[in-house]
């Protein structure tokens, strides 16, 4: 790890020792109380713990060990996305193509920074293989919602999620070796935004902003959250190959996309009659709860980077 | 030798493809002398569920199986009697005075508990089948054991009937409150109540 990397997990250690701080005078305040919003503050602190372990280790270990953490990654929000998601008999090859071959090639063909082949494999090749494969058992149910919702389980748990390990394949000029802080300044912007807003909607929220798709998320949350979370962004651009508003402004878009995948997320939730996707992170819920805003931020950030930067 | 090793090494695939999800809704897992009934859909079932207990319960409750599929191979009857300790039984019924039920009551009076699927065979399509009245007769002669209705949910999709190849989607054992034979119910309303009771733990369909 370059000196910039160990910076960078010190400064989130330090914040996180101070969430944790203050989740515990929190816990102490109300007593014997149970308080189920201190609660889950408190789990959500210990999973972002873990969570941040488990990306050091990775980065410790180097890029392939960053590839395949965001596989699992993929692994579990595929599977969170298609168990939600209905489908028939019929639909078992397309099924075992999505978790046996889309999955896996996805992330081969980033490791062998196949960038030709990775960007249009799932939306094009695979979009025409999974409708084919369901054709073959000759079931046409609700044919076009089943064909549909596989391929939409594949673009946002696979698709999406792969073009954070793809920023390893850039090649910026002047920023040789250290593609892995894009990866750590795409992730840390993004999440402190959705912490950010959960922070100043709890503390200032009263007008609901999407009352019907996503019931917690408010005005208040939406304004403070995304500029802080911008702010932050900016100030961080000495860890990217941006200069201070490049950073900020990459760092808004960003974030913008990152609540509207909130948004879309969670309207599909609510469709299906759950709260979480799944509950594989205490106190967060399911793999694709914490996910939902990078799965939106991230290809059009590597795009932006490769358009502009490469 | 190998089987407390096959039997984990079996468990530790179920838990990892499946997630194996338990929610104890109706009752807690403790050691009380119980026959489990649930919906089966898939040859998988009573593995997922037998992983779904806690270790210490695993070794006290043995899965009722079809004694015609079970015995088949033998590396089926190896899986079944070796590592599961199952009790099979004889859907066939050869030999017509046996009873069918003995094995089950056999086991239970050695203090096991057991895992039944009340309707009988696999069940392809959503819902239940109606129920095979084994189940009325195991509580009407062993009243001592709780009669706790479990639902799986998802494992017909992993394994779906004729497939090898599981796929990795997220499973839910739920456990229900358990019943008891009531002095003034018939066969009928008994079986009734159970698969009601049962259904209710089904996750609702959109």
């Amino acid at each position: 790890m370059d000196r910039q990397t160990q910076l960078l997990f010190m400064g989130i250690g330090a914040i996180l020792l101070l969430a944790s701080l203050i989740g515990f005078i929190l816990k102490r305040r109300s007593g014997d109380q149970p308080n189920p919003v201190v609660d889950n503050l408190n789990a959500r602190i210990n999973a972002w713990w873990v969570m941040v372990l488990v990306i050091g280790i990775a980065f410790w270990l180097g890029y392939s060990a960053v590839i395949v953490l965001f596989y699992a990654v993929s692994f579990y929000a595929l599977r969170e996305f298609l168990t939600l998601t209905p489908t028939r008999r019929s639909d078992y090859p397309a099924l075992v193509a999505a978790f046996y071959l889309a999955l896996p090639l996805q992330y081969i063909l980033i490791a062998c920074n196949w960038y030709g082949l990775f960007s249009i494999f799932i939306p094009v090749y695979v979009f025409l293989l999974l409708p084919i494969l369901a054709s073959l058992g000759g079931d046409s149910t609700h044919f076009l919602e089943r064909a549909s919702k596989v391929q939409w389980g594949l673009m946002i748990a696979v698709f999406c999620v792969s073009h954070v390990p793809a920023l390893l394949t850039l090649e910026i000029p002047g920023y040789e070796g250290r593609n892995l802080l894009l990866i750590a300044y795409l992730v840390i912007v993004v999440q402190l935004s959705d912490v950010l807003q959960y922070v100043c909607g709890k503390l200032f929220g009263k007008r609901k902003i999407a009352p019907n798709l996503s019931p917690s998320k408010t005005v208040e949350g939406f304004v403070g959250g995304i500029a802080l979370a911008s702010l932050i962004g900016g100030a961080l651009w000495w860890i990217t190959p941006f200069n201070v508003w490049q950073s900020a402004l990459i760092a808004l878009l960003i974030n913008l996309l990152g609540f509207a995948g909130g948004i879309v997320m969670s309207a599909i939730k609510r469709d299906r009659g759950v709260k979480d996707w799944g509950h594989m992170i205490e106190g967060h819920g399911g793999m694709l709860d914490r996910l939902d805003s990078v799965c939106f931020a991230a290809p059009i950030f590597f795009h932006l980077v490769r358009y502009w930067w490469t | 030798m190998f089987e407390p090793l096959v039997a984990t090494l079996i468990t530790a695939g179920a838990r990892s493809v499946t997630g194996a999800r338990s929610l104890w809704l109706g009752c807690t897992p403790e050691p009380t002398q119980r026959i489990y009934f649930a919906n089966h859909s898939s040859h998988g079932d009573f593995v997922l569920l037998w992983a779904s207990l806690p270790p210490q319960l695993r070794k006290l409750t043995r899965p009722v199986a079809a004694g015609d599929y079970w015995q088949k191979t033998p590396l089926r009857r190896y899986i079944i009697s070796g590592v599961f300790n199952g009790v099979l039984i004889d859907r066939e019924r050869k030999t017509p005075e046996s009873n069918t039920l003995q094995p089950m009551l056999d086991a239970l009076q050695d203090g096991d508990s057991l895992i039944i699927f009340p309707e009988g065979t696999r069940n392809l399509e959503d819902g239940l089948l109606p129920f095979k009245s084994g189940l009325y007769h195991l509580a009407k002669s062993y009243p001592q054991a709780e009669l706790v209705p479990v639902w799986i949910a998802n494992l017909n999709r992993v394994m779906p009937k004729g497939r090898v190849l599981p796929l990795p989607l997220l499973c839910t054992t739920s456990f229900g409150a358990p019943l008891y034979l009531t002095e003034d119910e018939n066969k009928e309303q008994f079986l009734t109540r159970s698969r009601d009771a049962l259904l209710a733990l089904a996750p609702e369909q959109h």
